[in-house]
């Protein structure tokens, strides 16, 4: 097929002669493909550049073009086919097409100066088209358990229990590990401070309180957020690019029922079952803390912690645990069926997802914090 | 000549079951090979051994001489660099418009000007028929179509010796799939391609390819034209050649193809 085949495959070479005229004639050879013009690419588009107004051009003598090696030659000419032209009839298809008219690409926008006010105002409207759309699909919710409870044989129970597995039992590990180490530093900071008022007994209020009411709540939902938010909005959106979710639409099957529903009665089952484990194991470092620092025994620890605080607290941390639950599942649902099918929005949408849940779960506690000032403070 | 790919002894297995029992094969420079077989026959598998992208489990595959596994990695990038692949669903790259995704293999060489690699980005899209309208669109916009085309302009984008086609046809109506099948024979014809392709859609069999192999029973059952295929009375062959369905598909096209098998005209 290669018409030079016996002979060896020479590097392109330019070369000049003058014309009968007195003009350049250029003579091309050698292999005009892209093995060979990798390396000298610019440089021999350069060089032919500087004869694009020769008289005559001979490429007879190329062994072997593509349209790579075309392109270039085209280029250097203007993008127009120059009067004298000796070309191989093999060859000849190239140019044609290289000839042929073809539309250009619109030209790129130009540059927008409302630009940065144009995004504020965007990200404005996202954000309230978003905190719509979740108070809509809450509303979903609310039906869908209107909908279980008048008969609760169809409720979707499987995936409730696998949900509290998944998003529960097994983030058991992370919750006590993190929740130990604040628990030590929490009780290690606050009797640093306390030795010097001769305060010592009241690092049990100091922990006890921080940890039951606020940190224990704050730590799991969290953790939660990163751990099983993060997954929910992934899930949601593979589900979104591989058609599952059309996939379910189609088959009448409710996607709020089968998907949202039992993830946000899942976290809003798991959160506080594990905001009560985060909460034991903060409290069992911070007692550590308090006996190598303070030489508070375990027995006083736990004796003066009923008083130290009121069993407020502990249903108030609860009811944190199970409306972050409810948030995080709520926002990271929201935040996945709203993926586009491509890797790009997935990525960004997952990311989004876990800002948002973090940061609604902030704002949240900081709401219940003003809300709950005048309940379960012992000491009054 | 000297054959351009070559399978030699080669196995593979998935857990039990050995989808491929000593299976030889060779694709000379030029031709156009259809791999055929029956779900399962492992097609998809074997075009991923040719491609580096599993390992069998015992054999050789040499691609351009160059055997796939234990050699440089350095060699085996710069192999890479003379094929092109066109996956079933296309592969576009999702997050890049189509002018990126085609610019992408280009851009990744570092020796071609901004101005170039948009003129040929724009030549290889209307090689496969793609409006320039259209090069700022994301792949997510498109019809099945016009992945399948621009999937074909990405793999051609560093011309390419050798062009492997994962089922070509599959999911496009018959005209489109006919214009696809003419595109890359007409390409065949001016870029001296050699093709490997597999597929299920005997119009396309009938209308692309030289040679045809037929996957069966773990090994290559039988590979040759058409007739000689069709020769071999093996039960998947005449199932699949000579069947209700086949029959048809070869009646059809026998007044349009001389000689039953000569393919490209």
């Amino acid at each position: 097929m290669q018409p030079a085949a016996s002979t060896a495959i020479r590097e392109p070479e330019i070369r000049l002669t003058s014309a009968a005229d007195g003009g350049t004639a250029v003579a091309l050879s050698g292999a005009w493909d892209i093995r060979a013009l990798q390396a000298r690419a610019t440089e021999l588009g350069r060089a032919l550049a500087r004869h694009a107004r020769a008289t005559s051009w001979d490429l007879t003598e190329i062994q072997r073009i593509d349209h790579i090696g075309a392109l270039l030659i085209w280029r250097a000419w203007e993008k127009r086919r120059p009067a004298a032209l000796a070309l191989r009839p093999e060859h000849e298809a190239l140019f044609a097409r290289l000839g042929a008219p073809r539309e250009t690409s619109a030209a790129r926008a130009r540059a927008d100066w409302l630009e940065p006010l144009r995004s504020l105002g965007d990200l404005a409207a996202a954000l309230a088209g978003g905190a719509l759309e979740i108070v809509r699909l809450l509303g979903q919710v609310m039906l869908d358990a209107l909908a279980v409870l008048r008969d609760p044989l169809r409720g979707p129970w499987r995936e409730i229990s696998a949900g509290v597995y998944r998003t529960g039992a097994q983030a058991l590990g992370i919750t006590a590990l993190v929740g130990f180490l604040i628990g030590v530093v929490l009780s290690y900071l606050s009797a640093e401070q306390l030795r010097d008022f001769g305060a010592n007994a009241f690092v049990v209020n100091i922990v006890g309180i921080g940890v039951v009411r606020e940190l224990g709540p704050m730590l799991a939902a969290i953790l939660v957020a990163g751990r099983s938010g993060s997954a929910i909005t992934a899930q949601l959106g593979v589900m979104r690019v591989t058609e599952e979710l059309d996939a379910l639409a189609v088959m009448g099957i409710p996607q709020s029922l089968r998907l949202v529903f039992p993830k946000v009665v899942a976290l809003a089952v798991a959160v506080p079952l594990l905001v009560l484990w985060t909460d034991a194991i903060a409290l069992a470092g911070g007692m550590l803390s308090a006996k190598w620092q303070l030489g508070i025994g375990y027995r006083t620890f736990v004796q003066s912690l009923p008083a130290a605080v009121p069993i407020a607290n502990y249903w108030i941390g609860l009811g944190k645990g199970a409306a972050f639950g409810a948030l995080i599942a709520l926002i990271a649902c929201h935040f996945g069926l709203r993926i586009e099918p491509n890797t790009e929005s997935l990525g960004a949408g997952t990311t989004r997802s876990v800002v948002a849940a973090i940061t609604v779960v902030i704002i949240v506690d900081a709401l219940v914090a003003v809300m709950f000032s005048g309940v379960g403070m012992g000491l009054r | 000549m000297k054959p351009l790919i070559e399978i030699e002894g080669l196995w593979t297995v998935f857990g039990d079951s050995v989808v491929h029992r000593d299976l030889n094969l060779s694709v000379a420079p030029g031709e156009v090979l259809a791999l055929v077989g029956g779900s399962g026959s492992g097609k998809t598998t074997l075009l991923r051994q040719m491609l580096g992208l599993e390992r069998p489990a015992r054999g050789v595959v040499r691609v351009f001489g160059i055997p796939l596994h234990g050699v440089p990695a350095a060699q085996l990038r710069r192999l890479r660099k003379r094929w092109g692949v066109l996956f079933q669903e296309g592969a576009l790259y999702s997050a890049l418009s189509v002018f990126d995704n085609v610019a992408l293999p280009l851009r990744e060489l570092r020796c071609f000007d901004e101005g170039f690699v948009r003129d040929m980005v724009m030549l290889k899209l209307a090689m496969v028929d793609i409006e320039a309208r259209h090069a700022d669109k994301m792949p997510a916009e498109l019809s099945g179509g016009m992945v399948k085309r621009i999937a074909l302009a990405r793999a051609l984008a560093l011309e390419p010796e050798l062009l492997f086609l994962d089922e070509p046809t599959a999911g496009l109506d018959p005209d489109r799939s006919e214009s696809f099948v003419r595109l890359v024979a007409e390409l065949r014809r001016e870029l001296k391609l050699t093709v490997v392709m597999v597929t299920h859609d005997l119009d396309t069999l009938v209308a692309a390819a030289d040679r045809i192999a037929v996957l069966a029973e773990q090994r290559v059952l039988v590979s040759g034209t058409l007739q000689e295929v069709v020769a071999a009375r093996h039960p998947f062959i005449v199932n699949f050649f000579l069947g209700e369905r086949g029959l048809r598909a070869l009646a059809a096209l026998r007044p349009l193809t001389p000689g039953g098998a000569a393919g490209i005209r």
